[in-house]
């Protein structure tokens, strides 16, 4: 699971390149995720637009990166697939992250909440 | 024996039997085969995220815990197709579940702190959360859990 990311106006967006964040890649997608989070801005947007497949230890991945993000950043989402979308729906942890349907839309509430 | 096969409209057989080695990536395969079979029987997209995100947190528990002490173990998945929906069998050899029950999956407490934030424990909720049915049992040295799912069922 590849991560790229780019800074704009103020957001860190990242892009999730694989197509399952399951328990073969969670490990390392946390700890990618530290490294990508560990300076920079401090709005955070992970875009899982091409991730297909996120099991458990995915769920738990991304809710740790969020931690470790630490109280000074925080970690929004966007594109979230159908499957994706039901394990956060499912499992409630929706009402905990910020979603947005897609990264455009994400830079796009970032850019008003600046103005 | 029934050798119908119930070879419904789409041509598709009623049963889909794999035998995969206990490792993330040989589950991964597995379930690409399943998708494409229930594909193949006119399952709907969002049935098979349902079947898909079942097998992910009962294999992976299968490897994480019963396999635990076993690298090289092995895993029976069959699916049957019913009039409603499919039944799933998973068997292994590895270590009994604790208690000889199936954890009940309780939902978790998400009105924390952000470092309260649980990061697992969701696989049995899922589970149950997504099957009509679950029965487990230990049959000699091999742990069996059947559940039944339905095709119709309307958990978003």
């Amino acid at each position: 699971m590849e991560l790229t990311h780019k800074d704009v106006n103020g957001t860190r967006l990242i892009e999730a390149q694989g197509d399952r964040l399951d328990a073969a890649v969670a490990i390392r997608f946390k700890d990618d995720m530290r490294i990508l989070t560990g300076d920079g801005p401090e709005r955070i947007v992970l875009d899982m637009k091409n991730v297909e497949f996120l099991d458990s230890s995915g769920l738990g991945a991304v809710v740790a990166a969020m931690k470790q993000a630490g109280p000074a950043r925080r970690l929004e989402l966007a594109g979230l697939t159908p499957t994706v979308e039901k394990v956060f729906s499912l499992t409630r942890m929706d009402t905990v992250f910020t979603i947005h349907d897609s990264a455009e839309s994400a830079l796009g509430a970032g850019h008003m909440q600046a103005s | 024996m029934q050798y119908s096969m119930r070879l419904g409209e789409s041509g598709m057989a009623d049963n889909l039997s794999l035998s995969l080695d206990a490792n993330e990536m040989a589950l991964r395969a597995s379930l690409k085969q399943v998708r494409d079979y229930l594909a193949a029987c006119g399952f709907s997209e969002s049935f098979l995220g349902n079947v898909e995100i079942v097998l992910a947190e009962a294999v992976n528990n299968v490897i994480e815990h019963a396999y635990a002490e076993m690298p090289d173990g092995r895993i029976d998945m069959r699916l049957e197709r019913t009039d409603t929906g499919i039944v799933i069998f998973l068997e292994d050899e590895g270590v009994e579940m604790p208690g000889g029950v199936a954890p009940a999956g309780r939902p978790h407490d998400l009105d924390v702190d952000v470092d309260n934030l649980p990061e697992g424990g969701f696989g049995w909720f899922l589970i149950r959360t997504l099957t009509d049915r679950l029965e487990f049992s230990r049959i000699g040295k091999r742990n069996r859990l059947c559940m039944h799912m339905q095709a119709n069922q309307s958990a978003s």
